[in-house]
């Protein structure tokens, strides 16, 4: 029998390798902002554990760089995945000294690039197997409760960025919902003026270039700048229209936070709008005027449907960007996880710019896989029967 | 009836369609022929208003084609374009009945006439309602796209290249099956292509448009025998004479008494056709045969012949 290798499997064999032998797998400092000691595996983790470790992952390497059953790997992505998962909790308890609240452990680059690799062995063998959506949004249901039980198991609560939680858990919850109301709302928003502007653009042309261009010119400005330049209209609205400041709109905070996510989304969901309805079949558009529909039965029985997909798509851009971008918002008092963000860089705490961060790139990542299954969902049959 | 009377087309001081009138007798099938930019798909468009003509007048049965919103009055005109136009989304139920819908017809009513018009089509409904477009041949689209624009029931039915996409066997096979669905249900057809076989075959009348203007309207022999125009006599093409002649009318028209050996000819197939199979075979006569196999006479040579030769 001829030994074959997997293409892509040798990469992550490789990186596998380096990761366990040569980089450190967690890193151990006195207290939160001194620079601290890497450990590899098997100093970080007890005897036995650091040898059962370094078995699992070179069985991981084995499955992943020959030619396997795709379901092998990612029964194997999984298990890589849910091993150091555990093992860092371990990591983490087994390096502090006791009673001491001050130290810190925190995951090194080898446990990122074990991360890593296994997150793309994953990805790809969940590529090849093609689930339906649906199956697709249930595994990342079963990935996030895993991630959620270790959580709330406690096995993670020795390492450091569970500490810089356990000190704002209120704060944090109150910045996430911030940050989501913040990606959504203005999503929401740009979804109801986007849409309608979409199609004013499809059908009057001498509009589209105009408006478009217009919308072009504000995604290239810097969000900062945007953020500046909205001081002042935001700040004259407060003082000068009733009820305004009531509801919460002034120049600094949410408000042009909210306002600088909506003018960034409007270009994706009208220029997407414009492309869906611009690709709808002329001979299906032609006929369906010849038989006796009126602009509006064509606009919502023909054009809409066959336009969805792409509108969704556009949908899709700036939710994971919004989800992004709403970091920023903390820059001028507007919330949300880049608060933790910010106050990291400014403490060179990275363990805190970690609790921002972290969560922001689940979330995009999240919301990236459920709208691409709702996407799939409504692609036209054709698709659908030739993928099945 | 349909009487165009005195249409005119301008685009930016363009004129596409130049004073056209015209009567279309009911129950009859008129082609519109000419070469691409003579203004016969605008033409077409006009009578149900997908362009509003600049001056002049439609009538359909004595109605101004104006005294009803536009999309009223193309729910009542049926409507085919080249490469079908379905809808793809949409199942080949749906999109036959989706001018029923419109209508507000009731489910069962729409239910019916969706599988009166597939049976018609020669399409089983239990195996084609629920398929989608995409999962159709190019033929069977094209015979969908057509019962759709006939699903309302309606007089006129306009169709604009319907047969442009399809290949020459297919082509042959819809132009006989839009033939016999004419002779059944009766609908006055008007009819564009650039493809004067086609027109031969087809049609009652024919109407060539030139540059804008309604050059030639009249009967298929009648053009072949006095071209009004030197472009009228081009497109026919003069080598083509006889055998256009030919393609008007059947083998059955052409039967004389007599006996004849060989394979018998079916009476549907066209004269030029006939003509053709007699020098194949190498015989100066061929027996013809109705649809249930009764000999009805024969074809010769030389009864074809006087056929195809300048009417005097």
């Amino acid at each position: 029998m001829s030994i074959r290798f997997d293409k892509l499997g040798v990469v992550i064999a490789l990186l596998i390798a380096y990761a366990v032998l040569a980089a450190p797998f967690a890193t151990f400092r006195a207290n939160r902002i001194v620079p601290g000691d890497a450990n590899g595996i098997l100093d970080a983790l007890p005897a036995g554990a650091g040898m059962l470790l370094l078995g699992l992952m070179a069985c991981a390497a084995l499955i992943v760089l020959l030619k396997t059953p795709t379901g092998l790997r990612l029964v194997a992505a999984a298990g890589g995945l849910a091993a150091i998962a555990v093992f860092i909790g371990m990591a983490a308890t087994f390096l502090t000294p006791p009673s001491n609240s001050y130290a810190r452990v925190s995951p090194a680059s080898g446990f990122w690039i074990l991360l890593f690799s296994f997150a793309l062995l994953a990805a790809d063998s969940i590529t090849r197997l093609r689930p339906l959506p649906l199956v697709r949004v249930l595994l990342l249901a079963i990935t996030l409760g895993g991630a959620a039980v270790v959580l709330m198991s406690g096995l993670w609560d020795g390492l450091s960025i569970l500490k810089e939680y356990s000190g704002r858990a209120d704060v944090f919850w109150l910045e996430a919902g911030r940050h989501v109301t913040l990606a959504l709302g203005s999503l929401f928003a740009s979804v109801l003026v986007g849409l309608p502007l979409g199609i004013l653009c499809h059908r009057v042309a001498p509009l589209r270039a105009g408006l478009l261009n217009t919308l072009n010119l504000i995604q290239t400005i810097p969000s900062i700048a945007l953020f500046g330049i909205l001081i002042a209209p935001l700040g004259w609205i407060a003082v000068n229209v009733p009820g305004a400041a009531a509801i919460g709109i002034r120049g600094i905070g949410a408000a042009p936070a909210f306002v600088a996510l909506f003018l960034y989304s409007l270009l994706p969901v009208v220029a997407n709008t414009v492309v869906g309805l611009a690709g709808v079949p002329r001979e299906a558009n032609e006929a369906a005027r010849g038989i006796g529909m009126t602009d509006r039965q064509r606009l919502f029985g023909i054009e809409f449907p066959l336009a969805m997909p792409v509108i969704l798509t556009g949908i899709r851009i700036v939710l994971v960007q919004n989800i992004g971008l709403a970091t920023i918002a903390a820059l001028i008092g507007g919330g949300g996880f880049g608060v933790f963000v910010f106050q990291g860089i400014g403490q060179t705490a990275m363990d805190l710019v970690l609790l921002g961060a972290a969560p922001t790139v689940v979330l995009a990542f999240a919301a990236a896989i459920v709208l691409d299954a709702l996407i799939e969902m409504n692609a036209p049959q054709r698709e659908r029967s030739r993928a099945a | 009836m349909i009487e165009i009377d005195g249409i005119t087309k301008r685009y930016d001081g363009n004129t596409v369609v130049n004073n056209v009138s015209m009567t279309i007798e009911p129950r009859t099938v008129t082609v519109i022929v000419g070469t691409s930019g003579s203004g016969k798909t605008t033409l077409l468009r006009m009578i149900n208003r997908l362009v509003e003509p600049t001056s002049g007048a439609i009538r359909l049965d004595g109605e101004d084609n104006r005294s009803m919103p536009g999309f009223e009055l193309r729910r009542r005109i049926g409507y085919a374009i080249q490469g079908h136009g379905l809808f793809p989304h949409r199942t080949v139920a749906q999109n036959i009945a989706t001018v029923p819908v419109l209508l507000g017809w009731g489910k069962a009513r729409i239910d019916a006439k969706v599988t009166e018009l597939l049976t018609l089509f020669q399409l089983d409904p239990a195996a084609f309602s629920a398929r989608f477009p995409h999962e159709l041949s190019g033929g069977q689209q094209q015979r969908v796209g057509v019962a759709r624009a006939l699903a309302a029931e309606p007089n006129v039915l306009l169709m604009d290249e319907p047969f442009g996409a399809l290949d020459p066997i297919i082509r042959a096979k819809a132009q006989a099956d839009l033939l016999a669905i004419q002779r059944l249900l009766g609908t006055t057809i008007v009819l564009v292509t650039h493809d004067m076989d086609e027109a031969f075959h087809l049609a009652h009348k024919i109407a060539v448009m030139d540059k804008g203007a309604l050059v030639q309207y009249g009967r298929p022999a009648e053009l072949v025998k006095d071209p009004a125009t030197e472009f009228v006599q081009t497109l026919i093409g003069t080598s083509e004479r006889p055998f256009r002649l030919l393609s008007i009318e059947t083998a059955g028209d052409a039967v004389e008494p007599g006996p004849a050996g060989g394979k018998p000819l079916a009476e549907t197939i066209s004269q030029r056709d006939a003509l053709s199979e007699l020098l194949w075979a190498g015989r100066s006569a061929l027996p013809v045969a109705a649809a249930d196999g009764t000999i009805l006479g024969r074809v010769t040579l030389e009864g074809l012949t006087r056929r195809a030769a300048k009417p005097q």
